[in-house]
Formats: structure tokens, C-alpha cells, sequence
């Protein structure tokens, strides 16, 4: 049984507010150990065991090696190959990989999860934190996340050069051919054109940001786009855990395929 | 003999208090509120507790089922039996208790009243086409239970009632400013005065809301959005200024 203490009480709203503690900040009415969901540090585990898993492996490929390329298939890690580009060697995918990491931080779904399971800020609905301090996204860095639609615009970039890639590696040195590293490489492309363009600043972008659709008249063509857009971004979680997986799949078979461990499937 | 549910009620005010048991005779379809007021008659008619419709429509008693913040009138009984838990039944957190499962929300009273009200731009009556207010509607279907603003740990966890209104008023303030017909302009309160900054967008008010309202999706996350056009886009910043110059 849980002992309760008094609670704070609050007088006034917004700024001038106070909320006093009327005594001691009791141990009292927070969720008793017996009553919480026992299993909610499932989530967040999970959550830092897949995020941390793959910022690993990324790493790895992107800082140790000089090339994603194998044949007409290339490592989307590598991808657009900006270091050819300007000349650089060493390293080349350092130039691209900020642009994906910037924006996968910056994205309002994976906000929601590291603040759970990294920070704890909650680590589940109505589970205590620990006492401290806590100032939201109003501070340098964690307010720096509105710049989130900068790096929406850049993904939109490295997309369209994902398609290329996934058109080239249809494109064999014979002709046009199957393999299963072309397959991968679309279904690469695809997944994360779903990702990017769920994206919440989009959808603000598209529409959203509107008061009105029909106050002109006819309903207009972002009005519609707007739905569209929404339907996709209810899903906008989905397609941030499949994208990412499916991307560090196919960096791995890249790379693998590189180092000659495996050999490529062709079907046709 | 009939099959018995023990629900751990807890009794207290802001002295302090703790859970008791109540042994209570379990029916078809019953819920937590059922059970309360099973208690109330036969076993502790000084068992307090705020409800009015039995329906999910008032929104008045709101309170937290095994950790959870839930409607006592929308929470079956059978779910707990099935699996074999006990049942506890205790005020919402965030908010002072007045008496065992009644707390006092006042403060949410005093937040709504701070919040400038709809300004049409022309007066009623107006036309206002469906695919224009589908959004506002949504939020519209709020019934003021605060189970959003009880689970929100912003206010729970870091009692930050100075600086965040809650997820309830997030959602009013976008029902005003998505209105086709308001005239307000109340991003610059949004970011200064309601504190939209504070959410970390970790969803639990969605995922508590009784009525469903995709609150952080559909409140928040779009006026973070509007509220980085002003303050965070200076592309933006250069388009309205030429659209104020232009003649
Ligand atoms: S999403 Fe924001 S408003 Fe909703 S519970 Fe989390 S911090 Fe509070
Ligand atoms: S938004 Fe939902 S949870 Fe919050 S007060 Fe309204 S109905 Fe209740
Ligand atoms: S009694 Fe009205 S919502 Fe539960």
C-alpha cells in the first residue's frame, strides 16, 4: 500500500502562475510499482538497443570505408557520391550521411522515441521520471528541431538521386537485367520516398499551413494533396522503422557483396 | 456464490491517504464506475467520486485505473479479471485531490479563460464548407475529462503549469487558429504564453484521449510547424515581407 502525501496546488495560469508545493513533494499519489504496466521498459529498451545497433553499424560503413560501390549497385549510405564531386577520397559519404542522420533527428517520430528511451522524458505514459530539470524544446539544442523542414528539403534531394541509383542498378553492363540487389535497391528507394514525404513539416508545407482551402472557391490542388499527404502521415512511424531497417539492409548487402563474402542473385 | 472482483479504491485527501480493498460482486458489462458505485452503497456511502452521464460524454470522472488515467465509466472490469489483476483505482495525479477520487481541476478553467477567443472575420452568419472545418471538428469532440492534461508530463512529472497550458489547450488553440473563419493571429501567445515549446511530442495525451483526438499529430506538431514559419524560416520571413510591400 502506498502512502499519499498532499500535492502541489497551482494558482494562476501562464506566466505570474504559481504552483506551490504544499509540503514536502510526497512519494505519495505517483503510480505504485503494482499498479503500473509492468512491461512498459519494454518499448524503450527495444528502442535503444535498434537505434543504437544501426547508428553503429552506419558508422562503421561510413567512416571506414571509400567506397559503397559494387558494379551498377551502390550502398545508399554512399549516395549521391558527393566526394567524386569535389575530389575527396577519404572517406566520401561523410559528405551525404549529415543529411539523413540531421533529418531522422530532427523528425517528429524519432523525437518521440529518444526522448522515451533515451532521455526517459517519459520513458512511457504515466511512469514517474526521475526529478530534474526539464525545459521541453524551448533551449539550444533540443529547440534547433524546428529547423526540421531545412533538412526535409535536403532528404528531398538525396531521394531523388536514391531513385537514380535504383535505375542504375537495373541497368547492367549487357543491359537491362534483375538482380536481387536491384530488387533491394527499389524497394530501398520506395521505402524511404514513403518516409520523406510523410513527413509532418511536408505535410505543413503542402497544406497544412493553410486556414482555409476552399476560401478562393474550389477546393484547391493542395487541398488535396494535403489529404493525401496526411493519409501517409499517419503511418509516418511505420515507414521511419521499415526505412531505416531496409536501408541498413542494404548497406550490409552492399557491402558484403564488396568484400566478397556473398554473390549477387541474378534472375534475369 | 457470484464471482467477486477486490478493487484497491484509494481514500485520502490532501493530508494524505492510502488504497483499500472492497470486495465487490461482479456483473455482466460492468465497469470501474459500476463498482464505485456499488461501494458507495454498501459499503463506504463516504466514498467520493465525480461523474454525471455514464456515457463518455461529460467527461467528469476521470481517473487512473491501475497507472493508467481513463474514464471510470468507459473501463470494463472484465478486462482486468480476464487477465488476472488486481484492480486499483486512484485520483488523477497532476491535479490536487479534494477527496478520494475527486480532484480539483480548476487550474484548467483558469487556463481556458487566458485564451483569446474566436474572432470572425465577418459576421455570422457565415458559409463555412465541410472540408474546411473537418479539421477544428476533431478537436471540437473534446469533453474536457483532462485526462490528456493528467498524463501529459510536462505537467505530471515537471509540474510545469506555469509555463505549458497541456495538450487540452494545444488542441483548443488549434481549433481557433485552423478556424477558416478567425481572424486572431495567435502564434506569437502559442510560443510565448502557452508554451508550446515545453511538449517533447511523446504522444501520451493521444494515447489517453477518450474521444480519440490525434492530439499531438493533428494540435501540436502543426502549430510547432506554424510556429517555426514565424520564428524559424527566414525564407518564409522574406515571402511574407514581400507580400506586405507588395501594393
Ligand atoms: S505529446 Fe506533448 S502535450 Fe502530449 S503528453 Fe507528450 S509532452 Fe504532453
Ligand atoms: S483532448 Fe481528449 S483527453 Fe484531452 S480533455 Fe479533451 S477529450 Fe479529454
Ligand atoms: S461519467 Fe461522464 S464521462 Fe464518465
Amino acid at each position: 500500500m502506498v502512502k499519499a502525501g498532499p500535492l502541489r496546488s497551482c494558482q494562476g495560469v501562464g506566466k505570474g502562475g504559481v504552483c506551490v508545493a504544499q509540503a514536502a513533494e510526497p512519494e505519495a499519489r505517483t503510480v505504485s510499482k503494482a499498479t503500473a504496466e509492468p512491461r512498459w521498459w519494454v518499448e524503450p529498451v527495444a528502442t535503444v538497443v535498434a537505434f543504437s545497433l544501426f547508428v553503429l553499424y552506419s558508422a562503421w560503413d561510413v567512416l571506414f570505408h571509400n567506397t559503397g560501390q559494387y558494379h551498377n549497385y551502390i550502398s545508399p549510405y554512399f549516395s549521391p557520391n558527393v566526394g567524386a564531386w569535389l575530389g575527396v577520397h577519404a572517406v566520401p559519404a561523410v559528405l551525404v550521411a549529415w543529411v539523413p542522420l540531421f533529418f531522422r533527428a530532427s523528425c517528429y517520430y524519432y523525437r518521440r522515441e529518444y526522448y522515451r528511451a533515451f532521455f526517459w522524458d517519459p520513458p512511457a505514459c504515466a511512469i514517474a521520471e526521475r526529478p530534474r530539470r526539464y525545459r521541453g524544446e524551448t533551449r539550444v539544442p533540443l529547440v534547433w528541431n524546428n529547423l526540421h523542414r531545412f533538412f526535409l528539403y535536403l532528404a528531398i534531394i538525396v531521394v531523388i538521386f536514391l531513385w537514380k541509383d535504383a535505375v542504375e542498378a537495373f541497368i547492367f553492363p549487357n543491359g537491362f537485367g534483375v538482380g536481387l540487389g536491384s530488387l533491394i535497391l527499389l524497394v530501398n528507394a520506395i521505402l524511404l520516398t514513403l518516409y520523406t514525404f510523410s513527413c509532418h513539416a511536408f505535410r505543413h508545407l503542402v497544406g497544412g499551413g493553410l486556414d482555409c482551402f476552399s476560401c478562393r472557391g474550389r477546393p484547391t490542388a493542395r487541398y488535396r494533396l494535403w489529404r493525401r499527404v496526411s493519409e501517409w502521415n499517419r503511418h509516418h512511424g511505420l515507414w521511419a522503422w521499415v526505412s531505416m531497417f531496409w536501408v541498413w539492409g542494404t548497406g550490409v548487402y552492399v557491402r558484403l557483396l564488396i568484400m566478397g563474402v556473398i554473390h549477387d542473385v541474378r534472375f534475369f | 456464490m457470484a464471482e467477486t472482483v477486490t478493487l484497491w479504491v484509494y481514500r485520502g485527501d490532501q493530508h494524505g491517504g492510502e488504497e483499500k480493498p472492497y470486495e465487490v460482486p461482479l456483473m455482466p458489462g460492468m465497469v470501474v464506475l459500476d463498482a464505485v458505485h456499488w461501494i458507495q452503497a454498501h459499503l463506504a456511502p463516504d466514498l467520493a467520486v465525480r461523474w454525471n452521464c455514464k456515457a463518455a460524454h461529460c467527461g467528469s470522472c476521470s481517473a487512473e485505473v491501475n497507472g493508467r488515467p481513463r474514464l471510470l465509466c468507459k473501463t470494463r472490469l472484465d478486462e482486468f479479471v480476464k487477465e488476472g489483476v488486481p484492480v486499483h483505482v486512484r485520483p488523477m495525479k497532476t491535479f490536487p485531490i479534494i477527496k478520494d477520487l475527486v480532484t480539483d481541476v480548476s487550474w484548467n478553467y483558469r487556463v481556458m479563460r487566458q485564451i483569446p477567443p474566436f474572432q470572425p472575420r465577418e459576421p455570422a452568419p457565415f458559409t463555412l464548407y465541410q472540408r474546411d472545418v473537418d479539421r477544428v471538428q476533431e478537436f471540437r469532440r473534446c469533453i474536457e475529462c483532462f485526462l490528456c492534461q493528467d498524463v501529459c508530463h510536462v505537467l505530471r512529472e515537471h509540474h510545469e503549469q506555469e509555463h505549458y497550458f497541456g495538450p487540452r489547450f494545444m488542441a483548443r488553440l488549434a481549433e481557433l487558429e485552423m478556424h477558416p473563419m478567425d481572424a486572431g493571429d495567435r502564434v506569437g501567445f502559442i510560443r510565448e504564453t502557452a508554451g508550446v515549446g515545453w511538449c517533447n511530442i511523446t504522444h501520451c495525451c493521444a494515447e489517453v484521449c477518450p474521444e480519440a483526438i490525434e492530439i499531438t499529430n493533428n494540435a501540436i506538431i502543426p502549430l510547432k510547424e506554424r510556429v517555426a514559419d514565424r520564428y524559424w524560416d527566414p525564407i518564409r520571413g522574406l515571402f511574407r515581407r514581400f507580400q506586405k510591400t507588395a501594393p
